[in-house]
């Protein structure tokens, strides 16, 4: 829609949501193409009582850590604990999806309220869909809780993949947590064990991720509610002899 | 192309003249032969004494297993050895070509090999190439100066380690390295290590797969222990065997010697000097 102002062109863009996003050049500004400021690995275990999560606190923007105080892990109602990594801006998207979702349930005021099962399946349909009209968001989501006693932990990806497992671990995660994950999970970890399990995979995160940083946060979910821990760092190990000098015995080599 | 009147011989290194070639080939639809690669897990470890190498045995073509058991730790020398991921062809040829090498030059200089010879000869051939001789290799041996452990990338860079791992299962395997090492393992806690790390790149990679080689290089002496783990037997052996129930039922006999058909006369000279 053209305007002829004085002499002057003034072009209008109507945003066209025809869903060919696709095809339509306009629409092409309307889509996620890339995720820019983006968080990294979430991992989290089922354990004796319920579901222990952990993230770190950090926001990529490219290679720069742009942001420090992220909080990657929400709890969702009573019942649920939501953990994404990915583009922040579209997991702040998905808790304002979520927001109303779970005050429209409160508003029913049926003694009833959305488990983590629902929540997972609301997630599900949401990703997959925005997956069909080639705009995604950019996220891989964590979520787990506990109702009435059945302990839940389940996973979405940005194209929609959802599953449930013991342990979940998403971006870099998938690689150097989930051999850890495999080998020492059990079935009947104390929270104190399923820290420790996990404060092991974020550190070998630190030491290899290089979107990681040493500030994280580990949130626990039971029946009886949510807490999330303050903030704190890992302590690391750089003292190995061999890195001091590593090239001693070796001259000439790098 | 310039027309030249002299023949100028062919220089060094790699000789660029067919890629345009290949190019134009695949823009008009021909689908390259993929190579065979060894999709890998591969590690070294210093131990109190020396090196631990540590190897899994699948090697792949795409999606394909094509050998089940290969060997993917290379003899260098008999106090070096080096694992190879990466195109299958490029790591057998280059570790055989500097294995070579460095046995010519211990012919002349009478001494045993230096770990960081072969590693300055595998750099200075797989720098030459930029990357094109696609082998990434783990250098473990144990020579007069001490135990050496490196790591060599295609474009030829290298770094000194107390551990490496590389080949498509190194997170896995490194995220047991980062998680378990400590310093002066002994022989047994170091072999229980590698076993580890390689039996993780196992069963968390796809790439990797079937069993775990390990090879232990300590002053003087060396252990190559092949197949030390055989973590995925074949599961259902049919406990009966194969058996051929119909035997072929023999019709007639008829031997004919050919000896005497054959007639052997000497004929022409000696052989000339």
């Amino acid at each position: 829609m053209l305007l002829i102002l004085w002499g002057v062109l003034i072009q209008f863009t109507i945003p066209i949501d025809n869903g060919d996003a696709l095809k339509n050049a306009e629409a092409d500004s309307q889509r996620t193409l890339y995720p820019y400021v983006t968080g990294t690995s979430i991992v989290a275990i089922k354990y004796k009582d319920g579901v222990l999560m952990a993230s770190d606190m950090g926001g990529s923007y490219g290679s720069t850590l742009r942001y420090k105080n992220i909080e990657r892990v929400k709890a969702i109602g009573k019942h649920s604990l939501l953990g994404a990594s990915g583009e922040i801006s579209d997991f702040q998207e998905i808790l304002r999806y979520l927001d109303e979702l779970v005050l429209n349930d409160n508003m029913w005021d049926d003694g009833n309220s959305l488990g983590p099962k629902e929540v997972h399946n609301y997630l599900t349909r949401v990703m997959y869909n925005r997956r069909n009209k080639f705009n995604p968001l950019w996220n891989t989501l964590v979520l787990g809780g506990v109702k009435n006693g059945e302990i839940y932990l389940g996973m979405v990806s940005m194209i929609g993949v959802s599953f449930e497992d013991n342990h979940v671990a998403t971006g870099f995660g998938n690689h150097l947590a989930r051999p850890i994950l495999r080998d020492e999970w059990r079935a009947d970890l104390s929270f104190e064990d399923g820290v420790k399990l996990l404060e092991k995979c974020m550190r070998v995160l630190l030491y290899r991720d290089r979107s990681a940083i040493n500030k994280l946060q580990i949130a626990k979910i039971t029946e009886e509610g949510v807490t999330v821990s303050q903030p704190y760092s890992l302590k690391t190990f750089w003292e190995f002899q061999a890195f001091h000098n590593p090239t001693a015995g070796a001259q000439g080599s790098w | 192309m310039t027309q030249s009147g002299v023949d100028v011989p062919p220089k060094g290194g790699f000789s660029f003249d067919l890629c345009k070639r290949n190019d134009m080939l695949i823009q008009k639809g021909l689908k390259a032969p993929s190579f065979l690669k060894t999709g890998t897990t591969i590690v070294g470890l210093i131990f109190k004494d020396g090196v631990i190498l540590g190897a899994d045995t699948r090697a792949t073509e795409g999606p394909i297993v094509a050998d089940k058991n290969c060997e993917k730790i290379h003899y260098m020398a008999p106090n070096i050895y080096c694992c190879g991921a990466g195109t299958a062809a490029d790591t057998e040829a280059v570790t055989d070509m500097v294995s070579s090498q460095l046995r010519l030059h211990r012919y002349q200089t009478g001494r045993d090999s230096r770990v960081i010879t072969a590693l300055t000869l595998l750099k200075k051939h797989l720098f030459s190439y930029q990357g094109h001789v696609s082998a990434a290799l783990v250098l473990g041996g144990v020579d007069i100066t001490g135990p050496h452990l490196h790591t060599i990338y295609p474009h030829g860079s290298t770094d000194t380690l107390p551990f490496a791992t590389m080949g498509s299962g190194s997170l896995a395997a490194m995220s047991v390295f980062e998680a378990k090492y400590k310093e002066g393992l002994t022989r047994d806690e170091g072999i229980k290590l590698v076993a580890e790390a390689i039996c993780s790149g196992i069963f968390n990679d796809l790439g990797s797969g079937s069993n775990v080689d390990i090879c232990v290089i300590t002053k003087g002496h060396k252990e190559y222990l092949r197949n030390y783990m055989e973590p995925n037997p074949r599961t259902y052996v049919s406990s009966k065997g194969y058996s051929f129930t119909k035997k072929t039922e023999v019709l007639r006999t008829k031997i004919t010697p050919l000896m005497e058909r054959v007639e052997i006369t000497e004929v022409g000279e000696a052989m000339e000097e």
